[in-house]
C-alpha cells in the first residue's frame, strides 16, 4: 500500500525532471559550447566585454540601491503593522501586501503613466506652477519602478518574522533594564534576521534580473544584464552567448540562495 | 506624537502603493485620448476594449491557460504531496529542494531554459508550450499549499476506514480528501493567480502567433499606451482583488479555528 502510494509522485517527478532539470541542463550545455558543439568558456568570458560588464555592474548597482531602499522603508512599516495588527490582523496587512499579487506589467505601466513628461505627476506640479520632474527614461525612474514593484516582497517576510517575536521576550529585555534602542538592536533586530535575508533575496534577485522595468521606464536606452540576455534570445538569436550570460547571472542567484539556506534553515522567513 | 508619525508613515506608503493604480483607473474613464487632459467621464475605452479582437483573443488565451494549468498543476501537485509524505526524510528533502528551484530561480532563467528545451526537442512554440510552462511553475505553489494540510492528516482515521471495509479510493474521498480540501483550493487559486499574472516566462515560451494579456500589454506599451489598455488594466485589477479576497477568506477562518 505504502509503495503504491509513492507512485503518486511519479507524474510530478517526471514533470519536474523534464521541465526543470533538463532545461537547466540545456542552459549549461549551450552556455559551455560554441555553435559547433565544442566546449568553450567564451560565452562566459563574454561578460568581460565592456558594454556587457557595464550592464551587469549597472544592474547590480540599481538592484542594490532598490533593495536598501525597500529594506529601509519596509522595516518600520512591518514594525507598525505588528503593533496595530493585533486586533484587526488580516485586513491592514492585506492592504499592504495586495500590490504584490497585481500584474507586474500593470504596476510598471502605472509608473510610466505617472512619471511621463506629460504624465500625472508633471500635470499636478504644473498646476501648482512647480518645476517639472524629468526622470522618465533615467536610472532614477528604474529605481522607482523596482522599489514600487518589489516593496511588498520585503514587507511580507519582515512582518511574518516580527510577528513571531513574542512580547515576553521584549518585556524581559525591558525588565532587565534595557532601553528601547538597546532592546531593538540586541533583541528584535537579531531575531528578525531570517526575515531580512529572505526579503533581501526576494527583492534583489528579481531586481537584478529584470528586463521589463528597465525597458519600460528606461526607454530602452538603459541596458541591464537582463536586457542584454533577453536580446540575445529574441533579437540576435545567439543562444550560446545568451546561455553563457545566464550562467553568470545564476552565480549571483546561487549566492543569494546559499545565503537563505544559511540564515533561514527553518524556513521561518518565507513569504508564503 | 509617535502615533501620529506612525499613521503618517502608513498613509504615505499607502499612497505610494495605490496612487499609480488609482491613476490608471481614473484615466480609463477619461474621454480624452491624452493623459494630460481630462475630457470628461466616458466608458468608450471599455467599449473599445471589448470590440478589439486582439484584446479579446488575448483574454481568452489568458483565462484558458490559467484554468487549464492550475487544474492540471493541482492534480499533479496534490498527488505528489500524498506520496512525498510517505517518503523517508532524505528523499523528501531532495524533492522539496527540487520544488524550490522554480520559486527561487529568476523567471528569466526559467523562461529561457524552457524555451531552449522546447526548441531542442522540436516542440513548436505556441499555446501548448505556454501551458506546459505555466503548469511547471504552478506545481510548486500547489505543493506548498497542500503539504501543510497533508502533514496534519490523522493516519488512524484513514486506516480505520480501511479496517471497516472501505476501499482505498472510497476511504480517500471520504476521509482524506475533505481534510486537505482547503489546502487544495488555496493552492488552486494561488496557481490561477500566478498564471494570470505571469509575463516573463510566457514571453519566452509563447512563440510568435499567440498573446496573453501580459504579453499584449508589453508589446502595446512599447508602441505607445492606448487608453483601452487602462480599461483592461482596471478590469484586471478588480478581478485580481476579488480573487484574492476569496483566497484570503478561508485562510483567515482557519487561523481563528486553530
Amino acid at each position: 500500500m505504502k509503495w503504491t502510494r509513492k507512485l503518486l509522485a511519479g507524474p510530478y517527478l517526471i514533470w519536474m525532471a523534464g521541465f526543470i532539470l533538463i532545461p537547466l541542463g540545456l542552459i549549461f550545455y549551450y552556455g559551455l559550447t560554441d555553435s559547433s558543439g565544442a566546449f568553450t568558456l567564451e560565452n562566459i568570458m563574454a561578460i568581460t566585454d565592456p558594454q556587457r560588464a557595464n550592464s551587469l555592474w549597472r544592474a547590480l548597482k540599481l538592484a542594490l540601491i532598490s533593495t536598501v531602499i525597500c529594506l529601509a522603508a519596509a522595516y518600520p512599516l512591518a514594525m507598525i503593522l505588528k503593533r496595530i495588527a493585533k486586533n484587526r490582523s488580516s485586513l491592514i496587512v492585506f492592504i499592504f501586501v495586495l500590490p504584490m499579487w497585481m500584474n507586474f506589467l500593470l504596476r510598471t505601466m502605472a509608473w510610466q503613466v505617472l512619471l511621463d513628461r506629460n504624465g500625472v505627476i508633471n500635470n499636478v506640479l504644473g498646476f501648482f506652477h512647480l518645476p517639472r520632474l524629468n526622470i522618465i527614461n533615467t536610472q532614477t525612474a528604474i529605481i522607482f519602478g523596482m522599489v514600487y514593484n518589489f516593496l511588498p516582497f520585503m514587507v511580507l517576510p519582515l512582518y511574518n518574522v516580527l510577528m513571531k517575536i513574542g512580547n515576553d521576550v521584549v518585556e524581559a529585555a525591558y525588565d532587565l533594564g534595557a532601553t528601547k534602542v538597546q532592546t531593538f538592536f540586541h533583541v528584535i533586530l537579531p531575531l528578525s534576521v531570517p526575515g531580512i535575508i529572505s526579503g533581501i533575496t526576494m527583492v534583489f534577485v528579481p531586481a537584478l534580473t529584470t528586463f521589463v522595468i528597465s525597458n519600460l521606464l528606461g526607454g530602452g536606452m538603459i541596458l541591464l544584464i537582463g536586457n542584454v540576455i533577453e536580446q540575445e534570445f529574441t533579437f540576435t538569436s545567439n543562444w550560446h552567448l545568451g546561455s553563457g550570460l545566464s550562467l553568470v547571472l545564476m552565480v549571483f542567484i546561487l549566492i543569494s540562495m546559499a545565503l537563505i539556506a544559511k540564515y533561514d534553515k527553518e524556513g521561518e522567513g518565507g513569504a508564503f | 506624537m509617535k502615533k501620529f508619525l506612525e499613521r503618517f508613515y502608513l498613509v504615505f506608503i499607502f499612497i505610494f502603493l495605490y496612487a499609480p493604480i488609482a491613476a490608471l483607473v481614473i484615466l480609463s474613464f477619461n474621454e480624452s485620448k491624452y493623459m494630460s487632459q481630462w475630457g470628461g467621464f466616458s466608458l468608450k475605452w471599455y467599449v473599445d476594449m471589448f470590440e478589439s479582437s486582439l484584446i479579446m483573443s488575448a483574454l481568452r488565451n489568458t483565462l484558458l491557460i490559467a484554468a487549464l494549468s492550475s487544474v492540471i498543476a493541482t492534480i499533479i501537485g496534490t498527488a505528489a504531496c500524498l506520496a512525498i509524505h510517505q517518503m523517508k526524510p532524505r528523499s523528501r528533502a531532495v524533492i522539496m529542494g527540487l520544488t524550490n528551484i522554480p520559486m527561487l530561480n529568476a523567471d528569466i532563467v526559467t523562461g529561457i531554459s524552457l524555451m531552449l528545451c522546447f526548441i531542442a526537442f522540436g516542440i513548436s512554440l505556441g499555446f501548448q508550450t505556454v501551458l506546459i510552462a505555466h503548469i511547471t511553475f504552478n506545481i510548486p505553489y500547489v505543493i506548498l499549499s497542500v503539504m501543510p494540510k497533508v502533514r496534519q492528516l490523522e493516519p488512524s482515521t484513514y486506516e480505520a476506514a480501511l479496517d471497516l471495509g472501505a476501499t482505498p479510493l472510497y476511504a480517500f474521498f471520504k476521509i482524506t480528501f475533505p481534510d486537505i480540501l482547503p489546502g487544495i483550493l488555496s493552492g488552486f487559486l494561488l496557481a490561477f493567480t500566478m498564471s494570470l499574472d505571469d509575463f516573463i516566462i510566457t514571453h519566452f515560451t509563447k512563440g510568435a502567433g499567440i498573446n496573453t494579456l501580459s504579453t499584449l500589454i508589453y508589446s502595446e506599451v512599447r508602441k505607445g499606451i492606448r487608453p483601452s489598455l487602462y480599461a483592461l488594466s482596471s478590469i484586471l485589477f478588480v478581478s485580481v482583488l476579488i480573487l484574492l479576497l476569496i483566497i484570503n477568506r478561508p485562510k483567515r477562518n482557519a487561523e481563528k479555528n486553530a
